[in-house]
């Protein structure tokens, strides 16, 4: 086999080769090439995606390290202390292994963390996973959720919020992004760079094996029958190690005894040293000798690329290395010198006294050499398809069918409690989760030095981008962004993990552009910029035999938004309990005669094909405006933003927390079916005491905030226009056990 | 007195413990690492929860043969306090300072959740509502064991309901007698699953687990 047709074995395309050569001014050797083709897989340089990913906002006076600067963005909460978070997808390993899968996806975004000198101190994810009566469905969602449990559990920070939705188009490729948040004083913020001639370069940590060679790689194309033949491609985890790797990181770097730091996730070894030596425009020597290994006789290409965890990067600063050793042997953790820090620019690999391999640093990676594409786009015919629904083609239910649909709905796995996923989750290590007690739509997490708390969500319905990814995508923020409020934050930055099929599927590229653009638009409408996160293409079974698959093959455009707030009182906190009987519920915002896209005309109705729900950013940002003015001015009991399920989901989930029931008048305006059920957005309930009725109506009016009297908190039972339709304890029953029932069916 | 928190490699509510104990409680606190033996002056030891050793093996099962186990044994054995919380209440089981073991939940899930706990001993008017997050949980013992634990008035501390009623359905990991916690047969010894720390701060709306600690401190 020539050169070439390796290079194109390893992923790499005729022009990429070409310009490795124009790079090293010759033909790259074996071990060269494989550097290449994982720094330059989709996965490390974002090839097919930067282009876009740079019209993003990335700027605010809060933003203390931007998009793409460093492992993870970091914003200003204030008094000294910043908040570095991030998202990230482990799809394709979790969709071959789930339980390593998943685990590792849960200790790579932590160190993507406290890499920057911040202590984790919340964790969420998002899962979608295929058909839930599908026994793959469940072999794989048990083996997610416990890889996530048991690694995040040892780890010893706490799982705080997440969403689960199931739809069969995540039969092959579910979906397993992690989010992480942690604190760090200002001047402790760590950075991935390597300077200084003669600085030592450390890997600290686990032992270096052959497990993930090639796991950026794997990611980078569709899942298919011969996918399992890449199973040595997941990587094993050890949260023991990673507490451990924490705990000494947090010192060296405390201790101020070092240059930079990278975690060794993607591409392992030649990913950290490229990206450091890059961005502080140096070079290295490595001795690949010195690398502890747990298996002997390890090719060079494989101690460059295995992507073994719990592993950092060091750049020390000359003459500490002996405390920044003893930091590591105190906490019984491998730490070798294993290079230096050269003025050269180069990348020089050593094994057995001789070159293996010598790169410019900057030719490997994202922003140097790395390509950049510009991929062509086009609209599906399936988008003008779905445009065609109308309302009337679905008959209005019988006045006795609306007890029926909603037990249907307090049962669909989409809706119901995910008590059975979050229950193997610790949530509450740390003691600083405030939600445990006092539910809301976001998590709000105790920032114990400041007495200031975190407020954070993430959201998507893949279902809306798929109808619409422009529209889809600005509720995705939009949605975030209401559950930060409604708990009583305010809004900062988002983090976003952007999952889709093929990229050169034009139909799939036109899926991400959309979405893009609609991040873009809300984000810079909500003043929330986005700090990073990560790109996973590729979700897709590519049964389909032409480039690129079908866009039919892959999964609904999944643009998963992790929003950040900040609660800078804690008075605001707002649960989404309602509280007493005899207290007046309102909903703010307007209800439209609109049912698109609803989990009941998709799951009820059996109706597949229809737009994205009615929405409109000035309605949504006048609606958290109003909320916020709300809370901030103690006006209100309770808030909880209307979503899956519609209207009636949310009173009936504000019910059973608050153990109580209410009774309610729809509109004669609007199909009643639309005003219970329907998803058109930028709503909320809320409740308020009795005696305030007058004041809140004139405040509402003042702010220009469209709302309706719905009714008021009563005990037990649940009634629509004087229809009873079960009570709060029936209601909790179902809701709360419908997961379970659904996996043991 | 004087707290010492024993803080093994893999612990991870060490920090919980000292900042409840400390800042919400007020006492002076030590940290103790797993590789020293000087307990520093300290009366009463707490085992916080956590994975000790990464637990891979059994629950608590290495962490009985670090040096500073030898001075908690040690410590005990005089009638000192030692209360052990989650995994410190396994280590406790494992290091033979108490009695019975914890197995895997019968569910075989970790469970993370509030319960209701019925204190045997104090005052038997309100549960406590606490927290529990643990794995390995179910707490077995032989039945002469079981007997003489309730003979002493032994066991601390039952699952019960939010009525107080110990029954089958308030029993989360089938733990024998619904037990959450039980001490040495001089009292001195303290082990429960239940993490009271992680319901002491007022922030998370609930400091039953504040009033717990108070008690078993000045029991």
């Amino acid at each position: 086999m020539n050169l070439l047709e390796t290079a194109q074995q390893l992923g790499l395309n005729p022009e990429e080769y070409q310009k490795i050569k124009e790079f090293l001014g010759r033909e790259p050797n074996f071990t060269e090439l494989s550097a290449y083709s994982v720094m330059w897989s989709e996965h490390c340089s974002y090839k097919n995606s930067i282009f876009w990913l740079k019209t993003l906002p990335k700027d605010s006076e809060r933003m203390l390290a931007k998009a793409g600067e460093e492992n993870a963005g970091v914003v200003d909460i204030g008094n000294g202390w910043g908040c570095a978070f991030k998202i990230e997808s482990h799809n394709h390993p979790s969709a071959l292994e789930p339980y390593q899968g998943a685990a590792t996806g849960v200790g790579g975004i932590n160190r993507d963390i406290f890499t920057m000198g911040a202590r984790p101190i919340a964790q969420m994810n998002t899962l979608r996973f295929g058909d839930i009566k599908h026994p793959r469905t469940q072999y794989l969602m048990r083996g997610v959720v416990k890889g996530i449990g048991d690694y995040g559990n040892a780890f010893g920070v706490p799982t705080v919020g997440g969403e689960v939705f199931f739809d069969s188009c995540y039969q092959t490729n579910p979906l397993v992004n992690a989010f992480s948040a942690g604190i760090v004083e200002k001047h402790k913020i760590a950075r991935a760079i390597a300077i200084g001639k003669d600085n030592p370069v450390f890997i600290v940590g686990s032992s270096t094996g052959k497990d993930g060679i090639h796991g950026a790689a794997f990611a980078s194309k569709d899942l298919t029958e011969d996918s399992i033949k890449d199973l040595p491609a997941v990587q094993v985890g050890d949260p023991f190690q990673e507490k451990l790797l924490l705990e000494a990181t947090l010192e060296i770097i405390a201790q101020d005894l070092i240059i930079g730091i990278q975690d060794m996730g993607a591409a392992g070894i030649i990913c950290s040293t490229s990206e450091m030596s890059a961005k502080g425009k140096a070079g290295m020597d490595i001795d690949l000798d010195l690398v502890p290994l747990r298996q002997p006789n390890m090719l060079a290409w494989e101690i460059l690329l295995s992507e073994s965890q719990e592993r950092m990067l060091v750049v020390g600063k000359k003459g500490l290395e002996k405390e920044i050793t003893e930091i590591f042997k105190k906490w019984d953790l491998n730490c070798v010198q294993i290079g230096k820090v050269t003025d050269s620019t180069q990348l020089r690999f050593y094994q057995h006294g001789e070159l293996v391999a010598e790169l410019p640093a900057d030719s490997l990676v994202l922003g140097g050499g790395a390509p950049i594409y510009e991929r062509e786009y086009r609209e599906p015919a399936y988008f003008k398809t779905l445009q065609k629904f109308d309302i009337q083609q679905i008959s209005e239910p019988q006045e006795d069918a609306y007890s029926t649909i909603a037990q249907f709905l307090l049962t669909h796995e989409n809706i119901c409690s995910k008590k059975w996923v979050y229950e193997q989750y610790d949530s509450m290590v740390g003691t600083a989760n405030l939600s445990t007690n006092k539910p809301a739509d976001a998590a709000v997490v105790l920032v114990k030095p400041l007495d200031k708390a975190l407020v954070m969500s993430v959201d998507c319905n893949g279902r809306y981008v798929y109808a619409n990814p422009e529209i889809g995508a600005m509720i995705a923020v939009c949605e975030a962004a209401r559950n930060v409020v409604c708990a009583g934050g305010e809004p900062v930055a988002i983090t976003n993990n952007l999952n889709f099929g093929n990229p050169y599927n034009p139909e799939v590229y036109w899926q991400f552009v959309g979405s893009i653009k609609g991040i873009k638009q809300a984000c810079e409408k909500l003043k929330t910029p986005v700090t990073g996160g990560n790109v996973s293409f590729y979700n897709q079974s590519s049964s389909v035999n032409k480039a690129g698959g079908d866009v039919s093959n892959a999964v609904f455009p999944t643009p998963t938004i992790g929003m950040l707030g900040i609660m800078d009182n804690l008075a605001w906190q707002t649960t989404l309990n309602f509280q007493k009987t005899g207290d007046k519920i309102y909903l703010l915002g307007k209800t439209h005669n609109d049912i698109a896209s609803s989990e009941y005309l998709y799951s009820y109705c059996q109706v597949k094909e229809s737009p994205a729900p009615y929405f409109d950013i000035e309605e949504e940002l006048l609606l958290q405006n109003t909320l916020k003015k709300a809370i901030q001015g103690g006006k209100i009991l309770s808030a909880h933003d209307v979503s899956e399920g519609g209207l009636f989901i949310a009173l009936a989930e504000s019910a059973m927390a608050g153990r109580v029931g209410f009774k309610i008048n729809t509109s004669k305006q609007i199909r009643k079916d639309a005003y219970l059920f329907g998803e058109s957005q930028s709503r909320a309930i809320v409740s308020i005491k009795a005696e305030q009725t007058a004041e809140w109506e004139l405040f509402l009016q003042q702010e220009g905030c469209t709302y309706e009297y719905l009714g008021e908190v009563i005990e037990n039972n649940f009634i629509v226009d004087e229809q009873w339709l079960m009570t709060v304890q029936e209601a909790q029953h179902l809701y709360q056990n419908a997961l379970e029932k659904h996996l043991t069916q | 007195m004087k707290f010492g928190v024993i803080v093994f490699p893999g612990s991870n509510c060490d920090d919980d413990m000292v900042y409840v104990l400390n800042t919400l409680m007020g006492y002076q606190v030590r940290k103790l690492w797993h590789k020293e033996t000087d307990l520093q002056g300290c009366d009463f030891l707490i085992l916080p929860g956590g994975f000790s050793y990464g637990d891979y093996l059994r629950s608590g099962a290495i962490a009985r043969f670090s040096p500073i186990m030898q001075s908690v044994v040690r410590h005990a054995e005089q009638g000192g306090k030692v209360l052990g919380i989650c995994n410190g209440f396994q280590i406790l089981t494992e290091a033979g300072l108490l009695e019975g073991a914890l197995l895997k939940n019968n569910n075989q899930k970790y469970i993370c959740k509030n319960v209701f706990l019925a204190a045997t001993q104090a005052d038997r008017l309100k549960p406590y509502a606490i927290p529990i997050a643990h794995g390995d949980g179910r707490y077995y013992a032989d039945n002469d064991t079981l007997k003489q634990l309730q003979d002493n008035e032994q066991i601390l501390f039952q699952y019960c309901d939010a009525e107080g009623n110990i029954n089958v359905d308030a029993n989360p990991n089938g733990s024998l007698l619904n037990i959450a916690g039980i001490c040495s047969k001089n009292k001195n010894v303290i082990g429960m699953m239940p993490h009271p720390e992680r319901a002491s701060d007022p922030y998370t709306g609930n400091t039953d687990g504040k009033t717990l600690l108070q008690k078993l401190i000045e029991i």
